[in-house]
């Protein structure tokens, strides 16, 4: 079978920067593809990659089988909503997604109406006269989308399309690009730095890191089975239990994943096969439940996720006290070692 | 506002104190104290001084006793369209007409340059060459241009030297032209041309310069090539900035005086016109309704523009 889109060994570097760095992934048709990252991790690079704005320095970018390399955004089967929505302002609604058919040489009425039909898919019926300025932002979004999908690309592209709205108009729109992907069966490619967007929508995700792919997942495996420190921190928000503290504990001397609600606090009665102390630094209290973290020494920072049960009072220890932690050997996921540890702190 | 009476009288404070206050809880006074003076100096001079023109235009000059007399009457209006004062008119209009176009053309691939594709330090330098020769006296230049263009001067002794002299030759034989360059036409027009072409190149380069790179690549992805992403994208965005730019091109002509003097052949523009009837004549209502022109061809210009579609981008 062919890819919609396979990457092969692709690097683009500017200057001494390598922005994307031997890069290989195969997108199947009709995928929701997410690339999930931090900012400068590679991945919108790699979008612009495949929409042709960049060209690899190394490696070849394949489109649905063809060679990509050298093809101009013009020449391409895929189509881009910005993360800025970049609609024209000097054209109208109707005109800005009737652009691409205008280009291909479309008549002015079967514009309008595949324009029309397109700006219905997106629940903007009837906004077609009207300019982008009097638009809101969530309206503007969804405009730029009906214009990418008018043309009915292959694959689409979406950059971090959901950033710049609000949280409510944010969910809704998951939920919207979810029902069109279902419904049109188009490629989707979708850049992102928010883990539970990309957990949410997607059939699998890249995790990308300093310019290369930590982990390629489903978003249960990614949950559940980090690869790597990175991705246990950047996706789940779990411990990572560094080495020299794993191997007391386990005997095996590598890093392990550990996730907060698997961490309990253990009391004088009880034990558990695995348990550590430490000092209780931060509480932050979130309703259903709380969330400790603990500070084990040597640089080793423990989060633990507390339920608070039904009619429960519940009584947080105080920061400074000196806690008890445990957990059971299932719940440690081991790492790779992979030294690219970027020292960033414990679970958010 | 209303609740500012209410306020409890604020105690213990020096006047500046009590002024400050009062004037933070009434902004609108605040606004007028200090709009006041430019307002007056707006209305008062600024437009004012328009409108006594304009009033001087409809009084009537003796030609017997070469004095203004103030009876009203639209006698210089009548006289503008006298096949003599209609010549001056419709000669400086097309000169005017024409350095706007030759300036857009050469002003956009410039401009172009400088928005999208320069980098900063070039950009820089770009910006001190636009602007270097604005800050040089306007008569020096134009004095040194009646010097490259004369017979024998420097333009010629280079076009000879890459054997283009003929080429000359031929242009000056055609209605263009003239004896030499210096009293052509043509060589009025490059003075023109050269003089205003700062005035069309930053219009044009601001408008260009707040397009977001994103829309082009968005062109780009929606299968505009290169050339299409220029007509449908990038000159529509532009077309304030020219429009900007034209208005200055256009209006400096108009009202130019010192280029139609020591450049190009005799025969009077509405600059020299004005500078005569005023000056040498005394007429001041004939000057004052030969001002009238441009101010009328320009509105008659900003309308067919806006109809055209040329403002919506903004």
């Amino acid at each position: 079978m062919t890819w919609a889109v396979e990457f092969s060994a692709v690097s683009r570097h500017y200057g001494k920067v390598k922005a994307v760095d031997k890069v290989s992934l195969q997108i199947e048709q009709g995928e929701f593809f997410s690339m999930l990252g931090p900012s400068g991790s590679g991945k919108t690079t790699c979008l612009r990659l495949m929409a042709g704005f960049e060209q690899p320095d190394l490696g070849a970018v394949r489109l649905s089988g063809i060679n990509a390399v050298g093809l101009p955004p013009y020449q391409r089967d895929v189509n881009t909503v910005f993360q800025d929505y970049a609609l024209f302002p000097h054209l109208k609604v109707w005109e800005n997604v009737a652009y691409g058919l205008k280009i291909r040489g479309m008549g002015r009425g079967d514009r309008m109406a595949r324009a029309e039909e397109a700006l219905a898919m997106v629940a903007l019926d009837g906004y077609g006269d009207r300019k982008p300025a009097a638009l809101s932002g969530g309206q503007r979004q969804r405009v730029a989308l009906a214009r990418a999908l008018v043309n009915r690309p292959k694959v689409l592209l979406l950059d971090e399309p959901l950033g710049a709205l609000d949280l409510k108009l944010r969910e809704q729109m998951q939920s919207e690009l979810k029902r069109l992907h279902r419904q049109l069966g188009i490629t989707f490619v979708y850049v992102t730095h928010d883990q539970g967007e990309a957990l949410s929508m997607s059939d699998r995700v890249a995790v990308f890191n300093r310019g290369r792919i930590e982990q390629l997942d489903t978003p249960q495996q990614l949950y559940t089975q980090p690869q790597t420190p990175f991705v246990a921190r950047f996706v789940g928000g779990a411990n990572v239990i560094a080495a020299p503290l794993a191997e007391r504990l386990t005997g095996e001397a590598r890093p392990f994943a550990l996730r907060p609600e698997h961490v309990h606090l253990v009391h004088d009665w009880q034990s558990q096969p695995l348990q550590v102390e430490g000092v209780l630094r931060q509480v932050h209290y979130h309703g259903a439940y709380s969330r400790l973290e603990l500070d084990l020494g040597k640089e080793q920072t423990l989060a633990v996720q507390l339920p608070h049960g039904e009619g429960e009072t519940v009584t947080l220890p105080e920061p400074g006290t000196r806690l008890t932690c445990g957990w059971s050997r299932q719940a440690m996921v081991p790492l790779r070692e992979d030294g690219q540890e970027d020292g960033q702190g414990g679970a958010p | 506002m209303s609740a500012a009476p209410l306020a409890p009288a604020p105690t213990g404070l020096t006047a500046w104190q009590r002024l400050g206050r009062w004037l933070y809880l009434h902004p609108t006074a605040l606004l007028w104290l200090c709009l006041i003076l430019p307002l007056l100096w707006f209305a008062g001079l600024y437009l004012g001084s328009l409108l006594s023109l304009l009033w001087q235009s409809v009084f009537t000059f003796d030609d017997f006793t070469m004095t203004v007399l103030p009876d009203l009457t639209l006698d210089n209006y009548r006289q503008l369209f006298t096949p003599g004062n209609l010549d001056i008119v419709i000669r400086t209009v097309t000169m005017a007409l024409v350095v706007s176009v030759a300036d857009a053309l050469l002003a956009f691939p410039i401009a172009l340059y400088m928005a999208l594709y320069a980098s900063p330090r070039i950009k820089a330098c770009f910006y001190i060459g636009v602007m270097l020769p604005m800050w040089a006296s306007y008569i020096v230049k134009a004095y040194a241009w009646t010097a490259i263009l004369a017979k024998d001067g420097l333009l010629q002794w280079i076009l000879s030297h890459l054997g283009l002299e003929p080429a000359l030759l031929w242009l000056l034989q055609t209605p263009i032209g003239g004896n030499t360059l210096a009293t052509s036409h043509l060589g009025r027009f490059l003075v023109f041309s050269y003089i205003w072409l700062p005035f069309m190149i930053l219009p044009i380069q601001a408008a260009l310069e707040r397009i977001p790179p994103s829309l082009l690549q968005a062109a780009s992805d929606l299968g505009a090539k290169p050339r299409q992403v220029l007509t449908t994208v990038l000159l529509p965005l532009a077309l304030p900035g020219v429009m900007a730019g034209s208005i200055f091109t256009f209006c400096l002509t108009l009202g130019d005086y010192i280029i139609p003097t020591l450049v190009g052949p005799s025969g009077l523009f509405i600059g020299t016109m004005v500078y005569t009837q005023q000056g040498a004549v005394g007429n001041m209502p004939l000057a004052a309704a030969f001002t009238l022109v441009p101010l009328l061809l320009i509105a008659i210009y900003l309308w067919f523009a806006k109809r055209l579609g040329a403002f919506d981008a903004l």
